[in-house]
């Protein structure tokens, strides 16, 4: 079985479309945020993987044939960027303040628990981009000698968090003003932080994927700094 | 006559996502040669993008050259991160034996980021209203 499906090229990216497509469907039918289908697709692939005895290697392969699409798709997030800031030009300050400050928070927390909790610089790589969005962390996380695939984890957990526990969190720290609520849920859970954003309203949506966008760059700039404490 | 009018709004179709692609793969290609000269560990996208931004906002490109094709890879991108998340497979040995503080950092730095963020947002705000009012 494991051989039959090894030889056949195509089998890795049908595997993945197949997942993230059952993933798509239990998102819509469910409506629920803990439904990510991009985890439902690792789950359902991994289990496919090991059920059938699948070579990883021969997986990773064959599915890569996409990969290359990650970078032009994370270079089109400037056009959402460029809208936003026509219409949110007059709250700028106060969003960009906000973000600068969780974002540098981010950095600076994660590496402290990560000492204090005495894991390995390869780990602690992983964890520091874990609050941005998955194109940016990703890279940034293999390109200083982290694992992107538990960057990419991380990432998704954060994101569902953030997704999940948002409201709770806007009454807790008494975020009032809705564009701190977006400020909050962009900077903190990226992409699937702003789909709860959206559900609150308009323009805690806009302001969120502000923030989703600003926050990666501002950690693409302070992320070389705090790893040469490593 | 229909048949040909159909084909012609067909071409320019066509030729209309041969030009967004082409505009956005332009930007990826200079973020990747950006990449290479500029010695820091910034991903070659990220160039791509703030120089898309820059031309958006200079009007040198314009929403509309780009943005069917923007909006189609935008909307899915998640399935390009199911391969490297499966990855955690060949991992799974090295990140086990440190499942617990992962995860404790995993979530008390989202609800510590949550906070500070939206609470210095949201103090910013309130000294602007005075101000102004």
């Amino acid at each position: 079985m494991a051989e039959f499906l090894e030889g056949l090229s195509l089998f890795p990216l049908a595997l993945t479309f197949g997942t993230y497509q059952i993933g798509l469907w239990c998102q819509k039918k469910w409506k629920s945020p803990l439904l990510n289908p991009i985890l439902i697709a690792v789950v359902l692939t991994i289990g496919v993987i090991l059920l059938c005895g699948i070579d990883l290697q021969v997986y990773q392969t064959g599915a890569s044939g996409i990969s290359w699409l990650l970078t032009p798709a994370t270079v089109c997030l400037a056009l959402p960027l460029y809208k936003q800031i026509k219409i949110l030009k007059k709250h700028l300050p106060a969003i960009l303040t906000g973000i600068l400050a969780g974002t540098v928070t981010s950095l600076v927390f994660i590496f402290a628990l990560c000492k204090l909790l005495s894991l390995d610089d390869a780990l602690t790589i992983s964890l520091l981009p874990k609050s941005i969005t998955t194109a940016i962390g990703m890279v940034l996380s293999e390109q200083s000698g982290g694992y992107g695939s538990l960057t990419t984890a991380a990432i998704i957990i954060t994101g569902n968090l953030g997704n999940l526990a948002g409201s709770m969190l806007c009454k807790l720290f008494r975020l009032t003003e809705p564009i701190a609520q977006g400020v909050a849920l962009g900077t903190a859970s990226h992409v699937v932080g702003t789909t709860r954003a959206n559900e609150l309203g308009e323009l805690q949506g806009a302001v969120s994927s502000l923030s989703l966008a600003i926050a990666g760059i501002v950690t693409v700039i302070v992320f070389p700094l705090v790893i040469h404490f490593i | 006559m229909c048949y040909n009018q159909y084909n012609n709004f067909l071409g320019a179709l066509f030729l209309k996502y041969i030009k967004q692609v082409l505009i956005i793969l332009l930007f990826s290609f200079l973020g990747e040669l950006l990449a290479k000269v500029i010695p820091l560990p910034v991903p070659a996208a990220i160039y791509g993008f703030v120089l898309l931004f820059l031309s958006l906002f200079i009007g040198a490109v314009k929403e509309t050259d780009i943005s069917e094709t923007a909006t189609f890879l935008i909307s899915g991108m998640g399935i390009l991160f199911v391969a490297p998340a499966v990855n955690i497979l060949s991992y799974y040995g090295l990140i086990a034996p440190a499942l617990v503080p992962i995860c404790i950092i995993v979530v008390s730095s989202t609800f510590v980021v949550f906070g500070v963020s939206g609470l210095v947002t949201q103090a910013f705000l309130k000294k602007g209203d005075k101000k102004n009012g």
